[in-house]
Formats: structure tokens, C-alpha cells, sequence
């Protein structure tokens, strides 16, 4: 399945650009995809605080991913 | 009462629907602690002080300097130098005589947070830093205030309202229910690292008085519950529904973090037996007192209910089938009878892709010896 995702802050530059696109096999989770972002961008790697919102709702890793849904990832931002 | 020349002043507001004389006098009797006179600090002060709050104290120990003109357009370039808050007062007391101001210039610290932000009905984050942006937060739900969330970055903006009590008296969700743990610090560059667009923070700093204004007056529907992104360079936004989580350290079901912490060793990540595969009773007690950790219990049923800390309980050989229960975005301590299954739950989920696990050396048999002599042994 392909899911289309939205980066925001220091997300948008691992994936270089405002959206995404990642494969998932069999497991569709929010987990997988944060595992498969991993695979694709190691970078991923370090922002484990990273949190993702599907059709503007917060949700955790058990959330079952469908194709078109609205996938946003949202990264802590510091700057004042 | 306001004066004759108050109602003058304030009239173009008095006049709005749902705002009047009343609106204007909730205003005038309430108070706003800013904290940080910057990029956000800025529009927030200059709006909140030509709305006729009563009371603002603005807290900032740094020095104006060259490179903040650009974005910080509550100070002159002759200021350059001087501290941020001093210069600050006398821009807004000039703008508005009405508004009474204090000011702090001092950093904000585990030590002063609590005695600053008490005196404040309202509280304005307009910090640099994600130390603080926790160390605020928590301050805030320690003394139920609201707290009006503002962060930058580059070409976007980030807006919400925390520790927000409703009128039916339930409280909406905080930062520690979006960002739980921090990131590496290196992932999360300053405004002088990554750069930023002056005017972002006039948008922001602008929306974040805004919602001041609505919490203080009860118009309109406040950001609470709600996360706003916004992106200057396409204008597009984005509107997140957040939930209060109920394991959330300082405001969940069993808060762990009773009081202030130190958020520079937070923030950094410094905390035992982070980095190790396996931990100890003890260094996992301090670990729960300072942070809150998530913690999956894979003994079987009737172990779970003779004694048990509060984990997680997924018995061992329904881990993979349930993994997807298993959070894989923060650190999770595996725990059994003596630390034997959970190695196996371990090597077991590490091959489904989890890399974020750690063994509980000794189980719960440790954790009765040397932490909890009550806990019920078998």
C-alpha cells in the first residue's frame, strides 16, 4: 500500500520536500510506517519523538494506516 | 471601571459584538507573564499591551542585539546592547501608560519558575528553547495556569493552548501530550542555527495574542485540544485534534513528575542506562520518577495479578501478534518473573523491527528486593 505523507519543520528536510510517498506490505500500522521512514531516511532515526496525525487526529503506533488517509508528521519546533 | 479615557482608547473593541465594556474590564483586571521579549515575544507584548491588559511581566535576561532587528520589532537600533525586558517596558509603557508592567530580567530556571508564573493569570511561551518550552509547561500544570504555546521555525509556526480548564471544567492537553520525550538536540535547530523569516513570528506571536485575548475574555473558541501548523511559503495550515494522554508524566492518570526537574538533562537525554540493552531495578526507578517510561510486563496472567508495576501486559507468546500495541516510537523496558522470557519478548520483537527495548535485569524479583519489599513474592 502506498501512503502519501506530509512533513512539517526538521522533518521536510530528511525527506526532502513537503510530501512523501512510502510503501507498506502486509503490516499498515503507524508503527511500520515509522519503521519503514527509518529504512528509507536513517535519519529518521534520531527524531523518535517524532509524532504522526492521520485526518488531523493525533494517533499512536497501533492505528491502521488506510490509502487515503491524511498522514502528517509533526516535529518538535523550538525556535521563539 | 475604566476611565473616559479608556472607553476612548479601547472603543474600536468595546463596540465589537461579544467583546463591550465587560470584555475591556476582564482585561483590565487580568495578568500575563511573557516569557522571552524575542521573535514571538515581540507582537505578543506590543498587542497585549495596546489591548489594555492590566498587568504584563515580561521575562528575559538577554541583550538586544543587531541580528534580531529583523524579527524583533519591539526594539531600535540604538537599543542594541541593552537588555531585552528593560527596553521592552519602555516601548510599551510609552504605547499604552494604562498597562502596569514587571519586569524579570533573569533566565527562567527550575529554581524561579514556579514563584514567577504563580502572580500571572495567564502565562505567554515565547522561548527559544525546548528545555524551557518543558520546564514552562510543567510550571503551568503545576499551578493551573493556561499557557498559550508559540514556536517557530524557519518558514513555519506551531500555535495551541495548554493546561486550558473549559467552562465545564475539563482540562485540555499540554506539551508533553504531543512531544512526550525530546528529540536529540541536534534535531531541533534554534532560529539562529536554522534561520527564520522575520515576519513568521509576527504571524505566530500575533495568533498566540489572539488566543490570550479569548482565554481572558471567553470569546470565540479557544486553540485548546487543538494543534495549528502553519507553512508561510505555500500558506497552507493544518489543524491537529490532541487528546490529554493518560500517561502523561505530569498530568496523566499516576503523574510521576510531582515537581520541576531538571530539563537541561532532560532535554540532552541524559538519563541512565539509556543507551544499554539491559537496566537496573534502581536505575529504572529513577528513571520513573523523573520522566515517566513505558514499561511491558510479558508474564502470564496470574503472575501479572499477584504483583505487578503497572506495565504494560502482554504475556510472551502473544508479543509478535500483538505487536502493534507495542509503542516503537520511545523507549520501552521489558520486564518478567527474573529477566529470562523478557530477553526472549526482546529477540523476539527485534526481528519484527523494534530496536527500542530494554531488559529489566533481575524482573520483578529484583524489583521487590531492592526497591519495593511489600510487593507479594511467588
Amino acid at each position: 500500500m502506498e501512503i502519501e505523507v506530509i512533513a512539517f519543520g526538521i522533518a521536510k528536510d530528511i525527506v526532502k520536500g513537503k510530501q512523501v510517498s512510502i510503501f507498506l506490505q502486509d503490516d499498515t500500522s503507524v508503527g511500520a510506517a515509522r519503521k519503514q521512514l527509518s529504512s528509507d531516511f536513517p535519519e529518521f532515526e534520531k527524531l523518535a519523538s517524532l509524532r504522526f496525525a492521520v485526518n488531523t487526529e493525533y494517533v499512536d503506533d497501533s492505528y491502521m494506516l488506510q490509502p487515503e488517509d491524511e498522514v502528517v508528521l509533526i516535529p518538535p519546533v523550538s525556535g521563539g | 471601571m475604566l476611565t473616559k479615557d479608556e472607553l476612548i482608547r479601547y472603543n474600536r473593541q468595546i463596540i465589537l459584538p461579544d467583546f463591550g465594556v465587560e470584555g475591556q474590564e476582564k482585561l483590565k483586571n487580568a495578568s500575563i507573564l511573557v516569557i522571552g521579549a524575542g521573535g514571538l515575544g515581540a507582537p505578543n507584548l506590543l498587542y497585549l499591551a495596546a489591548a489594555g491588559i492590566g498587568r504584563i511581566g515580561i521575562v528575559d535576561f538577554d541583550e538586544v542585539s543587531l541580528s534580531n532587528m529583523h524579527r524583533q520589532v519591539l526594539f531600535a537600533n540604538d537599543q542594541v546592547g541593552q537588555n531585552k525586558a528593560e527596553v521592552a517596558k519602555e516601548r510599551l509603557q510609552a504605547l499604552n501608560p494604562e498597562v502596569a508592567f514587571e519586569i524579570f530580567k533573569e533566565p527562567i530556571t527550575s529554581q524561579n519558575a514556579l514563584e514567577l508564573i504563580e502572580p500571572f493569570d495567564l502565562v505567554i511561551d515565547g522561548s527559544d528553547n525546548l528545555p524551557t518550552r518543558y520546564l514552562v509547561n510543567d510550571a503551568c500544570v503545576f499551578l493551573d495556569k493556561p499557557l498559550v504555546y508559540g514556536a517557530i521555525f524557519r518558514f513555519e509556526g506551531q500555535v495551541s493552548v495548554f493546561n486550558y480548564v473549559d467552562e465545564a471544567g475539563s482540562r485540555g492537553p499540554n506539551y508533553r501530550d504531543i512531544f512526550p520525550t525530546p528529540p536529540p538536540p541536534d534535531m531541533v535547530p534554534s532560529c539562529s542555527e536554522g534561520g527564520v523569516l522575520g515576519v513568521l513570528p509576527g504571524i505566530i506571536g500575533s495568533m498566540q495574542a489572539n488566543e490570550a485575548i479569548k482565554i481572558l475574555t471567553g470569546m470565540g473558541t479557544t486553540m485548546s485540544g487543538r494543534l495549528l501548523l502553519f507553512d508561510a511559503l505555500d500558506m497552507s495550515s493544518h489543524t491537529m485534534n490532541i487528546k490529554p494522554n493518560l500517561e502523561n508524566p505530569v498530568s496523566g492518570k499516576n503523574p510521576s513528575i510531582t515537581e520541576l526537574i531538571d530539563y537541561e538533562a532532560f532535554c540532552s537525554g541524559i538519563s541512565e542506562g539509556v543507551n544499554n540493552e539491559e537496566i537496573t531495578v534502581s536505575e529504572l526507578k529513577k528513571m520513573m520518577d523523573k520522566q515517566g517510561i513505558h514499561i511491558l510486563d510479558v508474564r502470564e496472567d496470574y503472575e501479572y495479578e499477584i504483583a505487578n508495576i503497572g506495565g504494560q501486559f502482554i504475556p510472551l507468546n502473544q508479543v509478535v501478534d500483538r505487536k502493534a500495541e507495542i509503542p516503537g516510537d520511545k523507549r520501552v523496558v521489558v520486564m518478567c518473573k527474573a529477566g529470562g522470557r523478557s530477553q526472549k519478548a526482546i529477540d523476539l520483537l527485534k526481528k519484527e523491527g523494534f530496536d527500542n527495548l530494554v531488559n529489566l535485569k533481575g524482573g520483578i524479583l529484583a524489583w521487590q528486593q531492592e526497591i519495593d519489599p511489600e510487593l507479594e513474592v511467588y
